[in-house]
């Protein structure tokens, strides 16, 4: 066990694939001698050299096109746009090609891209650079969308996601990039399948489902909500999509009511379709309505006024309460 | 047929890419042109390969006027003629070597066919009975992009991929004037250039984007577009199919030998429509495209056949039949594919399992096996 920062790990979870795969490839803006604007990839150019750390022309479509034809020779692409609000450039790729590549060709060509994006708010940044398009995405057949809450979790599945034969939009929760946690760099990759939730904190009064950034907000509430006698369950999605319901709907057996809590808009955001689907599932099981807290209908604001946006344990609670009080 | 692959000097590049203008090797009254340095580039073009040419751009043309007969009967939902552009498919085409990898748009059946890709298999999307026709590792020729101009950005990833592997072959991005304005081609320059890869561009300037004339996309030439990012370009009359092959051989020569990408404008008309959808009566005069049917690819290369006495009756009768076999098997093929079961539906959309896609999946079985089907 090593304790490492959430960026750390995924540096050490890249080099693993480096090693591992000679197929694999870097691409991005600033990944090479910079080490990227986070330092996610520090040190890899000068380790695995310029024809596997590669640092790209400031074009996003340009960075995803070009990562399409290098899956197609035979390459394992990973690719770094810098920020999430840079994406919107490369979407065609990654909704008209990157997606439908394989579908289109009948399974006769493989997708293996990894499209990594530093995404979601509460660093201060200037616009831009602070949002969760993960919906966007997750909405988009044949792309896989996961996140990671934490160091160890970073470490695995960013490995896990190069290794996969389907393209990932593998999200990074930003301002948890600096977070220490135990990383188990022995453990198989196998140990948790990429596209499961896991129940991080156990609880009896209600659950709370988050992801990434959120998780650690969820489980601040859910520390806070046992002093004040209300056991909160909290789950980390982890993967977007595909939703891992199985987890989903065993904790809202058992204790019957739902908060899902996002950094991304409320409206149409994720929480809506886990909303959904628990109503049509577990209305039976339900002791009040699901509740959601995310992002507003605004755009993501000027930092001064981030914390008004982001969900903080406070909203959480206020939700959860809201749950326990519905008769 | 397949055209050897000729050794180009790589000495001799500069001087080929330093020819300033127009590359035609034969006139439009069907004449072989003097002074131009690209005759040395087909200098082992003889009959039999000028024959077989014209054998390959006929077939091509039959395959197509079958294809929009078969669209106006309604076996296909649509399709997008080439006619008029055979000269600058298959001139292009058959400079190709069997490692390249070509990255084409939805009109380029000729080139297609020049891979080897049967020409059943193209309608195979046409018809609405998959979304593309064959696989692409098996000819060196990647499933038609629709999005035009992505495909661009396609190509310089696998010429990139070409270079990391230190291989001796060259990635062929084929688009239109109308994708020339894309985002995608102007990044794809961008990357080409930045990483000297061995990619082809080869933009068939048909003059036409639906509508919109190629003066709407520019008013400068396209072939001179990559001088900005350091692609030298090459404009080439795309309807002479020696000038056209002679040009493509000289671009992936220079790739090959590690010059980085090349830019070739092939100068052509889209005798048809955009689509079968398409009515050019609403945009462009007959008058223009009377201009241009006398500049016809095949009625060219058929005058400089019969000029120098390399047609006979025995080779008509030969290529006739070539083409209406092709026909005739297209329509076979076309009528035999069968709509695919809804279960296909949900087929490849990912390599590994996908929890969600496979409920629906099953709930949609479960759905189909409700219904009455004496209804």
């Amino acid at each position: 066990m090593a304790t490492m920062s959430l960026g750390k790990a995924l540096n050490a979870g890249l080099r693993v694939a480096l090693e591992r795969d000679p197929k694999v490839v870097l691409m991005g803006e600033d990944i090479g001698k910079l080490g990227g604007v986070f330092r996610v990839t520090e040190g890899l150019q000068r380790d695995f050299g310029e024809r596997r750390v590669i640092d790209t022309p400031l074009a996003e479509s340009g960075v995803i096109g070009t990562a399409v034809g290098l899956a197609l020779r035979g390459y394992r692409p990973v690719c770094e746009i810098q920020f999430d609000g840079f994406v919107y450039p490369a979407f065609d790729q990654i909704v008209s090609q990157v997606a439908k590549l394989r579908y289109r060709n009948e399974g006769r060509v493989s997708m293996p891209l990894t499209i990594r994006i530093p995404y979601g708010g509460g660093i201060g940044a200037v616009e831009h650079h602070s949002e969760s398009p993960e919906v966007y995405f997750a909405h988009t057949a044949g792309l896989r969308v996961v996140t990671p809450s934490n160091a160890g979790d970073a470490h695995r599945m960013i490995q896990q996601a190069i290794a996969s034969d389907d393209p990932v939009v593998f999200f990074e929760p930003k301002r948890r990039y600096w977070e220490k946690d135990e990383v188990d760099e022995a453990a198989p990759l196998s140990a948790v399948a990429l596209d499961k939730a896991r129940v991080v904190m156990e609880g009896t009064d209600v659950t709370v489902a988050a992801y990434g950034p959120m998780v650690a907000t969820a489980l601040d509430a859910a520390r806070i909500g046992e002093a004040e006698g209300i056991s909160i369950e909290v789950i980390d999605l982890r993967s977007l999509s595909p939703l891992d319901f199985h987890t989903i709907e065993a904790s809202v057996h058992k204790t019957g009511r739902l908060v899902v809590a996002h950094e991304a808009s409320v409206f149409c955001g994720l929480g809506a379709e886990i909303a959904a689907r628990v109503s049509e599932r577990c209305f039976y099981h339900l002791e009040s309505p699901v509740r959601r807290v995310g992002g507003f209908a605004t755009p993501y604001p000027a930092s001064k006024m981030e914390r008004h946006f982001l969900p903080d344990a406070d909203r959480i609670l206020y939700e959860v309460d809201r749950c326990l009080q519905a008769a | 047929m397949a055209i050897a692959q000729v050794r180009i000097p790589e000495g001799k590049i500069p001087e080929w890419m330093g020819f300033d203008g127009l590359v035609q090797l034969i006139s439009v009254d069907g004449q072989r042109t003097v002074g131009c340095p690209y005759w040395d580039l087909v200098a082992d073009v003889g009959a039999e390969q000028l024959r077989d040419l014209y054998r390959d751009m006929t077939v091509v043309r039959r395959i197509d006027a079958e294809a929009m007969a078969l669209q106006r009967q309604g076996e296909l939902g649509l399709w997008a003629p080439l006619l008029g552009q055979e000269a600058a498919q298959v001139g292009s085409a058959r400079a190709l070597q069997p490692d390249d990898f070509v990255f084409p748009s939805y009109r380029e059946h000729g080139v297609a066919y020049c891979r080897g890709v049967d020409p059943v298999a193209m309608l195979r999307l046409w018809r609405g009975t998959a979304l593309s026709g064959w696989d692409p590792t098996d000819f060196g020729i990647a499933t038609p992009a629709i999005i035009v101009g992505s495909q661009a950005l396609h190509a310089t990833g696998y010429a990139l991929g070409i270079l990391l592997d230190g291989a001796p072959s060259a990635a062929v991005a084929y688009f239109g004037d109308g994708a020339s304005s894309e985002g995608d081609v102007a990044e794809a320059f961008g990357f080409a250039a930045s990483y000297t890869v061995p990619v082809v561009f080869v933009c068939q300037n048909n003059q036409w984007a639906i509508s919109e004339p190629v003066r709407l996309q520019s008013h400068a030439s396209i072939a001179r577009r990559g001088e900005g990012y350091g692609i030298p370009g090459i404009e080439v009359d795309g309807n002479d199919v020696l000038a056209v092959l002679a040009a493509t051989r000289l671009a992936l020569a220079r790739a090959y030998a590690g010059q980085g990408p090349t830019l070739i404008e092939a100068v052509t008309y889209r005798l048809g429509p955009h689509t079968t959808s398409d009515d050019p009566t609403r945009y462009r005069s007959h008058v223009e495209e009377d201009e241009w049917r006398a500049k016809d690819p095949l009625v060219r290369l058929r005058a400089l056949l019969q000029a120098e006495g390399l047609v006979d009756d025995t080779f008509d009768t030969d290529v006739n039949a070539a083409a209406d076999e092709a026909a005739a098997t297209l329509r076979r093929g076309c009528l035999a594919l069968a709509d695919p079961a809804p279960d296909a539906l949900f087929e490849h959309v990912y390599a590994a399992p996908h929890p969600l896609l496979e409920e629906e999946r099953a709930a949609y079985a479960e759905y189909l096996a409700t219904l009455d089907p004496e209804a």
